[in-house]
This record gives structure tokens, sequence and C-alpha cells, in this order.
């Protein structure tokens, strides 16, 4: 075995400091990285992919139709105008489909918003890919005016049968002040 | 070392000692004042919780209350109490003449009192002390906090650290300074079940400190681990907390298990039935409290698969936890019982710790805790396993080995009056809670609907009454040590095992600084 | 007290009361519910108990005998037996059977409630400090939406009224659902974590900040059911309920086509000059509903400042709305602009500069408020 030294008192008391030390690193270097790769790789929490998607078939399955359902939700005092341009669609897996999300900055001052996308049910998120979406970026907006934030969406030929519904939700999330302390910090 | 001329005299005694019988009755002392502190607010809570209607406190207040009493008991009650125990008797069940690194054992008692106080200072500080919970969800407790949430994660810091320098005391004692001849299959059960629970404790505080230190950095330096705007997650800090959260329930009960393993064989003149096997499940259940966290999470939100994982992971706990309580009740089975004080708090443990069990059992099935979960019947399960479990063993502790730590006797009839007070009180506490909240009263809150109104009454008299009876044991404890009959022999009790009961009452300030001879077929208590 | 005795007690009110109806008083046991899975998740849970039970009368007997039988004072020589691994093996083996005797059926319920397939209707269920939020998701994207708000007085509360029947458990805008339909709930939360309980329902979900839980229900018998917020979500936590009407197909549709066009009326409203003693009448029943748990019943502060005599309520109109509005960052005074129509808005700001002994004679119109809004 491995000694950290010739007395083994000290020996014992450094292997379990270094475990210590260890797990608190563990948290940092192992669960939180896990956590998110085992939400995306499997759609935990309805946690959808950050970044673009990249079709590989383009095979349309016309002999199932799923239903795209959309909603939209501001966190807490987030003032801005969101809603989706259409609420629902009928789509088949495999096809390339589209749509705006509207957004409305009605306040006197500029500010960044970024959206949090979730589906239900979350076993349908590792299936919904997204080839555009406005929410991988922080979303700017002067004062008083208004966007039109798009989707571009594949839904997989892979999807479980026995889901004829998808919902996406979009939880709009003021980042004005997080992008303000960034910019701060990097003068 | 130049100590053998007997301790120092005034406070720099207390201030500087190194030695293992000093150090635990500071540990002792110190998670008595806290438990009467925990108590207090829990006589807060139970007094507003009287009647519907807030009478009493601001609903703010309250929270605060709920907060501090889960922190101040976990952490400044419970853990500083069996490690106390562990710091007094693990040397001498060994044969060792003191902890292994002395120095660092009364750092690791000494950084208690201030992070308690900056803890309970919180209360008079701008904004109020946390009101989260013991359990402190994010973002309730990052975005949401009062400037106090500072100091609370400081505080954690500090007692986690207080933590894991004790464990790495007792593993290092444990592995390194047994007497010759004592296998690790010869020790006593208490040694065991510590052993097993430093293990778990150097795991899982460091887990602990980083979801405090994630918090720490979501509130002051502008990180997102657990707010979705910034692509983090409030769910990760559930999971990060219970990962440490399960554990440190087995953190809780383990010692407690050790004791009522070392004080029933004593009372039933019989030795321990399946020593190997309380080893073994004790084992079993330590690495099992590794893979259930999320039991505590059912309503989150998981996909079905993590979910029937956890349940089944959970469901298997009760196995080696009913091969513990088997193996206590045989050992009882044709022994030659008495029933002193000692003995009346394990058997009061043996029932309620076993009913605190059940509703464990009832907890773990996923799609039932749908109806369980945040209610009190959550509340009254866990007061079960941890008052009725883990304080009836401290107790019966206390009352088994002070005539070896004070070299006198307590006052059996007042014992037993402790033990009845305590028990009547205790379950008209919380058996009422098992009912209202299978009839829907959520946990966590400083009003409720009418219904509810007669069990909650009745849960805050049995509340009174055994906060009552701690006083009376609090009484005898110093009428003990002030006045009790002085015990004359090393071995007080005439069915005790353990190479403690070789010296002399009160133990000498060094005890085996030669080791002691560990006959071939000594059997382990 | 004995444990047995009260065992047996326990035990025979079980039996006596079975099924209990909800929200007796002093109630012991779940609620059966009303729905299909509600009854299987009541039924698993008595199984459980009851297996239990056996056991603990079972090894209690075991216990007690001992204490009876084998004590010092009748004079016995204690045995010296001390292991067994025979019997080790089968009070291991015993209880792991048990266990996946109760595992199978727990299955098969779990599987079953998160089934949300083939509902009908979606409602997006959004928890707030200290409210809920109903949202009914239509394919047109005209989505009815209201807060549901703490209905039970502040002088209930803090006793100086006698307390009402359904006492911290009714609401001023309930959700209403039909009979015999699928509905499905997408649970969310606008700040800290909350969850959502009904217990007859067997319905309970967590609702997180940023993400959407899933959950159904399909009720078959009409009726009010109740239910509480189950997750510590700040200080009220203990103050926003849940209150669902299950109604028949054709009072729900009624329900939902009277709920558009109050969005229209509002609308609409919020075009008029109203009068002072309508917008003084529900400015206070605002008041009441939405401010007096912070900033107490007569104004007088508490959680919140004080109304009476305040800097806001007595300087500029503009300062007021804008507090009301867009609240005030950083402390527990929510932004209302979003929870308030205008018409509603414009009537508690005007309560607030008119009563306890504000006087300002200002008078806050629907119009000012969505010229405020605008900038």
């Amino acid at each position: 075995m491995f000694r950290l030294s010739q007395h083994p008192t000290i020996d014992t008391a450094s292997k379990l400091v270094a475990v210590s030390i260890a797990m608190f690193a563990f948290v940092f270097v192992v669960m939180v990285p896990l956590y998110n790769v085992l939400c995306d790789a499997l759609g935990i929490n309805g946690k959808t992919s950050d970044e673009a998607y990249i079709a590989i078939s383009t095979e349309v399955d016309v002999s199932r139709a799923i239903t795209v359902q959309f909603v939209t939700s501001n966190n807490n005092e987030m003032p801005w105008g969101f809603k989706p341009s259409v609420t629902m669609m009928t789509v088949n897996p495999g096809a390339a489909n589209d749509t705006v999300f509207l957004a409305a900055n009605g306040t006197n001052e500029a500010m960044v918003a970024q959206a949090i996308p979730s589906i239900s049910p979350s076993r349908a998120a590792e299936y919904f890919h997204k080839t555009e979406c406005f929410c991988f970026n922080q979303q700017p907006l002067d004062a008083n005016s208004s966007t039109q934030m798009p989707l571009q969406f594949i839904v997989d030929q892979a999807l479980p049968r026995d889901i004829k519904t998808i919902t996406l939700s979009y939880t709009l999330f003021d980042v004005t002040g997080m992008v303000a302390d960034k910019k701060v910090a990097a003068r | 070392m130049g100590a053998h001329h007997g301790p120092a005299k005034g406070m720099s005694r207390w201030l500087l000692t190194t030695n293992h019988k000093d150090i635990g009755t500071m540990y002792l002392w110190f998670s008595f004042a806290m438990f009467i502190l925990g108590g207090a607010f829990a006589m807060v809570i139970r007094a507003e919780l009287f009647q519907p209607g807030m009478q009493l406190v601001e609903p703010g207040f309250f929270n605060q209350m709920t907060t501090l009493h889960g922190l101040v008991m976990v952490f400044g009650a419970i853990m500083p109490s069996f490690v106390g125990l562990a710091n007094w008797m693990i040397p001498m069940m060994i044969g060792a003449p003191d902890m292994a690194l002395p120095r660092m054992n009364n750092w690791s008692f000494w950084i208690l009192p201030p992070s308690f106080l900056m803890l309970a200072s919180t209360l008079f500080m701008e904004g109020g002390a946390p009101a989260f919970g013991w359990t402190f969800y994010a973002p309730l407790s990052t975005t949401y906090a009062p400037p106090s949430v500072t100091f609370f994660i400081f505080a954690i810091h500090i007692l986690g650290v207080s933590s894991i320098m004790g464990s790495i005391n007792i593993i290092a004692t444990v592995m390194n300074m047994r007497a010759p001849g004592m296998s690790y299959m010869k020790m006593p059960l208490f040694v065991w079940t510590w052993l097993i629970t430093a293990f778990l404790l150097v795991a899982v505080m460091p887990v602990l400190a980083g979801a405090v230190t994630m918090m720490l950095m979501d509130i002051h330096f502008g990180t997102s681990f657990f707010s979705a705007a910034g692509g983090g997650d409030p769910v990760l800090f559930q999971h990060v907390f219970w990962f440490f959260g399960h554990p440190e329930v087995y953190i809780i009960i383990l010692p407690a298990f050790g004791v009522v393993s070392q004080i029933i064989p004593a009372f039933s003149r019989k030795p321990l039935f399946g020593y190997a096997s309380m080893v073994y499940a004790t084992a079993s259940i330590a690495l099992l409290s590794f893979i259930v966290w999320a039991h505590h999470m059912y309503t989150v939100g998981m996909p079905v698969a993590g979910e029937l994982f956890f349940m089944y992971a959970t469901m298997l706990i009760a196995v080696p936890t009913g091969v513990k309580v088997f193996n206590w009740i045989t050992t009882m089975w044709r022994g030659a019982l008495s029933f002193e004080t000692p003995m009346l708090f394990c058997l009061g443990f043996l029932v309620l710790f076993t009913l605190g069990g059940f509703t464990g059992l009832m907890l773990s099935i996923a799609p039932a805790d749908f109806q369980y979960h945040d209610t009190y019947f959550v509340v009254a399960h866990f007061h079960y396993v941890m008052v009725a479990g883990a304080v009836f063993s401290m107790t019966a502790a206390v009352y088994y080995w002070i005539p070896k730590w004070t070299g006198r006797m307590y006052s059996e009839s007042m014992g037993r009056i402790h033990f009845w007070v305590s028990f009547i009180g205790f379950n008209i506490a919380f058996f009422p809670q098992h009912f209202v909240g299978l009839a829907g009263m959520p946990r966590r809150i400083p009003d409720y609907s009418l219904q509810f109104a007669d069990f909650n009454m009745m849960s805050s008299i049995g509340a009174f009454i055994y906060g009552a009876s701690q006083l009376l044991f609090l009484y005898n404890v110093i009428v003990t040590i002030v006045a009790g009959e002085k015990v004359g022999e090393d071995k007080i009790w005439d069915g005790a095992e353990g190479l403690e009961w070789t010296v002399p009452c009160p133990a000498p300030y060094h005890t085996f600084e030669v080791p002691p001879k560990i006959d071939a077929v000594s059997a382990h208590a | 007290m004995n444990f047995k005795t009260v065992a047996k007690a326990c035990v025979v009110s079980l039996l006596v009361s079975g099924p209990t109806w909800a929200l007796a008083q002093n109630q012991i046991n779940m609620a059966k519910g009303v729905t299909e899975v509600g009854a299987q998740i009541y039924g698993l849970h008595m199984l459980i108990f009851w297996i239990c039970a056996v056991i603990g009368v079972a090894v209690f007997a075991v216990m007690f005998y001992s204490i009876i039988y084998h004590r010092k004072s009748r004079g016995v020589t204690p045995a010296q037996f001390h292991d067994s691994t025979q019997v080790e093996i089968i009070w291991t083996i015993i209880p792991f059977l048990i266990l996946i005797g109760m595992a199978v059926p727990a299955t098969s319920t779990l599987l079953e409630v998160y089934n949300t397939d083939d509902a009908e209707i979606d409602i997006l269920i959004t928890g707030y400090q200290w409210k809920w939020k109903y949202e009914y998701l239509d394919e047109q994207g005209d989505n009815v939406a209201f807060f549901s708000n703490l209905a039970t007085s502040q002088e209930e509360i803090y006793n100086t009224d006698a307390k009402g029947a359904n006492y911290l458990l009714s609401v001023d805008e309930p959700m209403v659902i039909p009979v015999d339909t699928k509905v499905r709930f997408l649970v969310t939360a606008n700040d800290v974590i909350h969850s959502w309980w009904v217990p007859e329902l067997a319905v309970k979900r967590d609702a997180i900040p940023g993400f959407i839980n899933e959950a159904w229900t399909k009720v078959p018998t009409e009726g009010v059911y109740r239910g509480q917020c189950t997750e510590l979500c700040g200080a009220y936590h203990g103050f926003m309920p849940i209150e669902v009407h299950a109604v028949s197909r054709e009072e729900y549709d009624a329900w939902l086509a009277a709920k558009r066009s109050e969005k229209v009326a509002q609308t609409a409203a919020a075009q008029q000059a109203l009068g002072f003693e309508e917008l003084m009448a529900s400015g206070e029943a605002v008041y009441r509903a939405q401010c007096s748990a912070c900033h107490g019943a007569q104004g007088e502060g508490g959680v919140g400042n004080a109304i009476a005599g305040s800097a806001i309520a007595l300087g500029e109109v503009a300062k007021h709305l804008e507090v009301g509005i867009k609240g005030v960052a950083g402390t527990a005074m929510q932004a209302f602009g979003g929870q308030l129509s205008d018409v509603d808005m414009a009537a508690v700001i005007t309560y607030q500069r008119n009563a306890f002994g504000n006087n300002t004679g200002d008078i806050v119109q629907p119009a000012d408020v969505v010229n405020h809004k605008q900038g």
C-alpha cells in the first residue's frame, strides 16, 4: 500500500485528509458535470441541449403526427411581453419545422433576456432537436422595442411511439444585471 | 509529554486540554446546552401551533425557528453528543491511552462554540436568521435569502471541519491504537459503529461543504449552479444536499445503534446475539446509504426509471436494519433482564425506533410518498427515529457511563421518572403528527386549518411535557455529579463487559498508559 | 401508557373510520380521495401499513414476552447462546421476499402516476410567492389566465374574527375542471420552489422555477377539493392554498366562456372612467386580498411598510404606480402589474391613497395605469 508517512497515525490521518479534499473536489468536478451530462443525454428535467443540432437523416415519418405545444412564462418580475406566434403545431418526426416567438421590451431601458427551455414529458427531451433557437443566446432588446425570435426544430424519428404530445416551455429571465457584471469584470 | 501529574487548574485546563476525557466532557456539556437551545426553539414552534391562528410570532420568524431548531439539533446537539461519547469511551474500550491526535482533538471541539455563536447571532442580524429550513433548498436560500445566509454558510463550513477532524481522529485511533490482541472482530460494537460512522463523515461532510460553497458562489460571485437563468438548476442543489443528507441520518443513528448494542447485553446478562452479523449489517447500511438519496426528492419530477431505482434501493435498507432489531431482541431472549434506567431507555429505543422504521418503509414507497412528502407524516417519522432513536440512546449512554465518568451513582428513582415522563411526553407529542400528516397538514406552516386543531393541541402539550422532562434530566445529571452516592467498584453493572469496566470509577485522568492484556478467548462486549 | 393499548386503539379507529370523508375533524388516516390513482395509492398505503402492523405485533410480542418472563427477579439463569448463522439467513431472506411483494404493486402504481398521455385539457400552474396562477392553454393561443389567492381574511388569522369553515383552505378564484376528463398539469414556479398538492386527487408535484413538471388527474365525482403548497417557499408558505372545483362539462364550458368574456370586459373597462365610490369599494377588496397580509389590515404595516401616512401613498401618483406595478427589487414587494388587471390596480392605488387617514382625494383611473405601463 502507498504510505504517506512512517508514523502509522500520521499515515492514516493524511490519507483521510486526502479523501476529504477529494470528496470536496468530487462535488465540483464530478457531481456538477455528471448532472449536466446526464440531464443532457437523458433529457432529465426536460433539459434540452444548448447547442444547435446538426441533422443526420432527413427522412420524414409521415405515419405519425406529433402535437408540439408552446408555452411561455416570465420569471419573477421580468416585464417583457413574451408569447409564441402559434401555440400548437402538428409535425411529423424527421421533418424540419420552424416558428417564431414574439418578445417586447415595454420599459424605458435596454435589457437583456435569457430564455430557458424545458420539455414535457421529460423523456421526450432527448428526441427534440433544436437546429436553431433563440434560447442558445442571450437576447438584448432596446427600450420600447420588440422582436421576433426564431426556433427551428426536428422531432427525432426515434421518439417513443407512446408520446403524442410534446410541450416546449420557455421561461424568460432578466439577465441584464448578469451581463453588466461580466462587462465590468472583463474591463 | 509531561502531563503525568493530573490535570492543570483553572480555565486554561479546559482551553488547552488534549485529554480525551476532558474533551469528551466538553463535547457532552456543549451538546446538552445546544439541546436546550434547540429545544427552546421547538417550544416556540409548538406554542404557536397550539391553536389555529397566529398568536405569538410572525410567519417569517416562525420559519427562523423551524430552521434553527433543525440546524441546532442536528449539528449542535446530536452529532457533538455522540462525538463526546466517542472521545470518552473509544480509547478506554480499545485499551489506548488517548486519541491518536490529541491536539487536533482540542481544535475539533473548540471551533464549535464560536460557530454556533455565529449561527445563533443571525437571529439579531438585519433580515433575521436563516428561514429556509435546515435543508436550505435553492433558490430560497440563494437568490431569496436574507443577508445572514453568508454567516450561516461560514458556520456550516466550520462545524463541517470539526466533524471531519473528529472523524479522522477516531479512524486513526481505532486503526492504529488497539491494544495488542484486540483484533477488529473483538472490538466492542460501539467502536465498530463509530468506525463506520467516521468513514461516512469523512466521505460526506465535504459534500455538504461543496453544496454551501456553491451557494456562496451563486450568492456572491455571480455563478449559476442553482439558477436556471444562468443555465443552472435548483434540483442540482437537492441532489448534492441529499447525497450528503442521507448518509448524514445514518451518521446520526449508527453510534446510537452501537450504544444500544453495549447496554442491552449488559442488562440481559447475556452476550450480544450475532456480533458478526451486526458488524456486517452496520456496514451494509452505511454502503447502501450512498445510493438512496433521492427518496427525499420523489416529487421533484425525476424520470420514472430513476424514481424506481431509488425506491428499490431505499426499501432494501429495511433488511439490515431489521436484522439489527431482531438481534437485539434475541439478545434479550432467555437472558436475565433487569430494568435500570439505561435499559429502560434502550427498550424505549427498541420499540419507538422500530415504529419509526416502519413509517420509513411506508415513506420509501414512491407513489404513496406523493401523499406523505412534506407533510407532518415525515416530521413524525424523523422525530421517532432521531429523538426516540438517537436521543434516547444517548440518554441511556449517559446513565450507563456516568458512574464511570464521575465516580458517583445517579438516583434510580429519578432516572425512572425521567424515562417515563420522556416516553409519555414524546409519544403524546409525536404520535398525533402521523394523523395530521395523513389527513393533509403540510410541514413548515405556522398556522393550519381547523380540522387539525385537536391533534396539534395534543402534540404541543406532549412537547411541553417532553421539554420539561429534559430539564429533569439536567437536574439528575447535576445532582449526580455534585451529590450522587460514591461508587466503590470498577464494574457497576454486573452484566457489563468491556475494558472500561476494568478501570476505577471515576476513571483516572490517564488510563491504559500501559496496554492491557487481551486474552485469546476474551469475548467482545 | 402501553404501546400495545395505543396500537389496539389505532387499529380499531382505522377499521371503524375506513375511507374517511375528507376534511373530517380529527381524521387519522389518509383520504381515499376520489380518483382511481388516488384509490390505488391509498390501497398501497394500507397494504404496507398492515404488513408493518403484523410484523410489529409479532416482534413486540416476542420482546414483551422476554420482558415479562426472562427477568432476573424471577430467578432465571441467563442462557449464553450468542449466534446462529441459520437464523440470520432466515431473517434476512424473509424480509427481502416481503419487500419484493411490496415492490410489485408499488411499481405499477408509479407507472400509472407518470402516464400523462391523452389529456384533453392542459393547465399551466405557476407557483408564486405566495399564490398560484392558473393558465388554461388554448389551441388558438387565447389562454385564460388568473391568479388564485388565499381568501381567508387577516382578521380571522389574527384572531379578531371567528374562523370560518375552510379556514386557510379557500381561494378567491378556484381552478375549475370538468369531471371524467383527463386534465394535464404543467407545473412551474415564478420565483422559488413551491409544490402543488391536492390530497383527494392524490396529485403532488414540485414547482421549479425555469422548468416544467407534469402531472395529471381525472376526477369522476363533482365536488370541491382543497390542498396546500407543500414546499417551503418563504414566510407565507402556509397561506397559499389550492381549490379545485370539479363540475359537469356544461358548467365548465360556461365558466370558461365567462372567463374569456371577463378578459374582454377588463380590457374594455380599462378605457372607462370610474367613479370614486366604485374605485374605493373594489380597491378595498383588492387591498384585503393582495396587500393586507404584508401591509396590515389597517395599513399599519408588518412585513411590508405601513401604508397609513406613507410618503409614497401621500406623494406623487406616478411613484406610487411605479411601486405597485414594478415592485421593489431586493424586497418582498412584488411586481403586481402582471397580476392585477388595470381596473384592479387603479382601484387599489386609489384606495391606498384615500383610506387609513391618507385622504389625498386622488383618483387613479385604469387608463392612468395603462399609460404608466406604456412608459
